[in-house]
């Protein structure tokens, strides 16, 4: 089994701050470091699941990625749920829970591996977060992506939040932010 | 410090608070709870921004810590010292040189940048708080986005005196969805809060509350087309280094009526007098 | 100028603690107070600090009473923020207070009950005349040695409950909650209400607790029984599959029966009202079971119409570390949102053209 965090205090905080960022500037792409992850998943979110799992966090884990559960389990001890999803593949959304009116805090953030956030599709963000509206290129989510994602948006306060991950990249998608092919 | 964690908090309870912070990003301006941990320093002294900066602080962050404005106030002095010590990273008074910022009741006069971030302590987190005391009802009221009774209490106060009456904690729309306490900052500092670039995290330790703005978001104080918004200042330069641009203090000199106005920011203050001379 | 910059908070607040340390220590001629002392001879105020602190250590409530100068909430402060440091190895099983070595108990509603009533080290019937011998350190007369408590002692409400003419007390399969996990929501569950009780102000529940007593939400209590002692702490680890004890600890457990009408659906019985507490306080104990009690009123369809009927009021104001920072909170710098009250006031007096 490969090791977590060399150095888990350090390590955790950064990538923390990373994912902090991300999620404050939706679609901004920034990288970790510092961890060798357990196939199928790639660095950046076996980082992210690090840095936010213990045993106070219920996991879905996508099927396909099985093969990391054991890790998983050793490195973080989170109980089978639903507050966050690991998949390999955008999910259907609709699935996880999406926070109520009064507690939209208690959605789940889903983490979605991704082909890369430097080429692909192009998506034109807005929202909280952005100066003004930003364009982002990301390989590998479904084709009608941004009606999908619209759907989640139109929840609001209520919605997934997604932290996307390609190698040891990664941004975000905040419920708060509006999608739509650019 | 020996014997205890980076940062104070062990690292099971940052990483609680971190995802209560990612979720407070998710949804600018909702109150999330948080399973908030006593702190050595008393609720109502910090306690919530303590646990925000503690779980958001690193060996290479740039600590400011203030308390109306100053650097050097004993609540300030206190809380700055509680990170050098168990956190041993680097603390500074230059609003410039910060990369974190933890403030009671100030934003700093000169403008944050995107690669800062502020986080503020809040007292009462619940801006419908005097207007509703049950917090499963002002719960309600938020899930609604039932604001009508804090119109109706502007509404009050211009019918009774002719303006909004309030000076501080001055209420504010954010992202066109939730009512937010901005902290008990100055109404002159509300503007600030719009559109900042640095992204800006709250912190109610005894009421166990955390609640955030991304940059770049929408920040309105609660006004009426004929009553606009107006923010209050005392109508003078600063007596120490001249600025009309910043929020003064009132010092009393003597027993007949004698009075400095001076910077209640006290980075800013040194610092145009540093250029003057 | 007559105006200085506050500068050197910092030498100031180390002068303050050298200050405080010094006054701490009183006058050297005077031998200093040893924590053992503490521990063995201000066993009231270790049990308080212990509650309210919620932590069980007998000895570091000592230490934090003297280093809070007998500061109690100062204390209790103190223990709190250090327990809160603590990892967590285990939960301990439900402990039995029925099977506690009793070293009181008493029963206000029967005069005579299985293993009768024990009077244990009590001031209830002392006269509250000062002890001038006190003064001089006499020796202390030796306790007579009771025999062995020959008999169990069944809590009072379990005999009650054989009648069926007592509520049952269901035991619940859920996980109680925890408040120092999980933030305080509602509806508040009955667990979570006990545990902000448990760790509430003795004085604030004993207001609490009297105001019903007033007409403030009244519910005919009846001390059904009061029993303080020991009991065993038992762990079950996962690789072991069996309990093991790990301790004992002192609680008073106070259960108070109170009258209920019934209602349509429940034949009139009684009801109960539950306080448990570190150590030997049965003040709080039997404050805290009224107010549990009356906290109940909803659940039971009695009218909401007292503060301490009122579970939002209750449990966000029992907390003595949370109260004492805020109220204290006052006494920080507030010069900011005073200036700005000032401006305001005086802007609008001199709209209204009120003279100077």
């Amino acid at each position: 089994m490969t090791p977590g965090f060399a150095d888990p205090v350090a390590d955790s905080q950064a990538c923390f701050r990373t994912i902090l960022d991300v999620m404050a500037r939706p679609g901004h792409v920034r990288s970790v470091s510092g961890i060798t992850a357990p196939a199928p998943l790639c660095d950046a979110a076996a980082a992210v699941l690090l840095t936010l799992l213990d045993h106070e966090t219920p996991l879905w884990l996508d099927p396909e990625a099985e093969a990391a559960r054991p890790w998983i389990a050793f490195h973080t001890g989170a109980p089978h749920g639903a507050s966050f999803a690991m998949a390999l593949s955008l999910p259907d959304l609709t699935r996880f829970p999406a926070g109520t009116d009064e507690m939209p805090e208690t959605s789940a953030t889903i983490i979605v591996q991704v082909a890369s956030l430097t080429a692909g599709r192009a998506y034109r963000l807005e929202g909280p977060g952005l100066r003004q509206p930003a364009v982002v290129r990301i390989a590998g989510l479904p084709d009608d992506f941004a009606s999908i994602w619209q759907r989640n948006h139109a929840l609001f306060p209520r919605g997934i939040d997604l932290i996307l991950c390609a190698g040891n990249t990664l941004t975000a998608l905040p419920r708060s932010v509006s999608v739509t092919k650019a | 410090m020996k014997g205890y964690n980076f940062a104070y908090l062990d690292e099971q309870t940052k990483r609680m608070i971190r995802r209560s912070l990612l979720k407070a990003v998710a949804i600018p301006g909702h109150q999330v709870p948080f399973g908030s941990r006593e702190i050595p320093l008393p609720y109502g002294w910090g306690t919530g921004g303590i646990q925000v900066t503690a779980s958001i602080l690193g060996a290479g962050d740039v600590l400011k810590v203030i308390d109306q404005g100053a650097d050097d106030t004993t609540n300030a002095v206190s809380i700055r010292r509680f990170f050098a010590r168990t956190a041993g990273i680097a603390t500074t008074t230059a609003t410039a040189d910060a990369t974190v910022i933890q403030t009671r009741h100030r934003i700093p006069e000169t403008p944050l940048r995107e690669d800062q971030i502020i986080v503020y302590q809040v007292p009462q987190p619940e801006p419908l708080f005097r207007l509703e005391s049950s917090r499963v009802e002002t719960k309600r009221m938020h899930g609604l986005a039932d604001y009508g009774s804090m119109h109706v209490k502007l509404y009050e106060d211009i019918a009774r005196f002719g303006q909004i009456s309030i000076s501080y904690d001055y209420p504010v729309m954010v992202n066109d969805r939730y009512l937010m306490s901005p902290s008990p900052i100055p109404a002159f500092d509300n503007p600030k809060m719009d559109m900042m670039p640095a992204l800006q995290l709250f912190g109610a330790g005894r009421e166990k509350r955390i609640y955030a703005i991304p940059p770049w978001t929408r920040v309105t104080s609660l006004d009426f087309q004929d009553h606009p918004f107006r923010t209050i200042n005392a109508p003078y330069p600063c007596g120490l280094c001249g600025a009309t641009d910043s929020y003064l203090d009132e010092v009393v000199t003597d027993d007949t009526g004698g009075r400095l106005y001076v910077c209640s920011d006290t980075d800013y203050c040194s610092r145009r007098r540093g250029a003057a001379e | 100028m007559a105006y200085v910059a506050v500068k050197g908070g910092e030498r100031a607040i180390d002068a303050a603690h050298d200050w405080l340390a010094e006054e701490r220590r009183g006058d050297p001629a005077v031998p200093p107070l040893g924590v053992a002392q503490i521990q063995q001879q201000l066993g009231r105020a270790v049990n308080r600090v212990m509650a309210e602190g919620s932590l069980y250590d007998p000895q570091l409530a000592a230490l934090a009473i003297k280093q809070a100068q007998g500061d109690l909430i100062e204390a209790a402060f103190l223990l709190r923020a250090y327990r809160t440091t603590l990892p967590r190895f285990a939960h301990s099983k439900p402990v039995d207070t029925g099977a506690m070595r009793i070293e009181r108990r008493i029963s206000a509603i029967f005069k005579d009950l299985p293993g009768g009533q024990m009077l244990g080290p009590t001031y209830d019937y002392t006269h509250r005349l000062l002890d001038f011998s006190l003064l001089d350190d006499e020796a202390v007369a030796q306790g007579p040695v009771a025999e062995a408590v020959p008999e169990a002692m069944p809590r009072v409400p379990d005999i009650l409950g054989h009648e069926g003419i007592i509520e049952p007390d269901v035991p619940s399969e859920q996980e109680p909650g925890d408040l120092t996990r999980e933030p305080l929501s509602f509806p508040a569950g009955r667990d979570v209400r006990l545990q902000a009780l448990a760790r509430g102000d003795e004085g604030f529940l004993l207001g609490m607790g009297y105001s019903t007593q007033r007409g403030y939400g009244g519910s005919h209590p009846f001390a059904g029984e009061i029993r303080m002692g020991e009991v065993s702490v038992e762990i079950e680890p996962a690789e072991l599959g069996f309990a093991i004890d790990i301790g004992d600890v002192v609680l008073t457990e106070c259960q108070m029966v109170n009258q209920f009408q019934g209602s349509k659906t429940v034949p009139p019985r009684f009801t109960r009202g539950y306080g448990l507490v570190f150590g030997f306080g049965e003040r709080k104990a039997m404050a805290m079971a009224l107010v549990d009690r009356t906290l109940r009123a909803e659940e039971l369809g009695e009218d909401v119409t007292a503060p301490a009927q009122n579970v939002e009021f209750v449990l966000y104001h029992s907390d003595n570390i949370e109260a004492t920072g805020f109220v204290e909170h006052l006494k920080l710098p507030h010069y900011v949102d005073f200036q700005s009250e000032l401006q305001n006031v005086r802007k609008m007096r001199a709209e209204r053209g009120t003279p100077e």
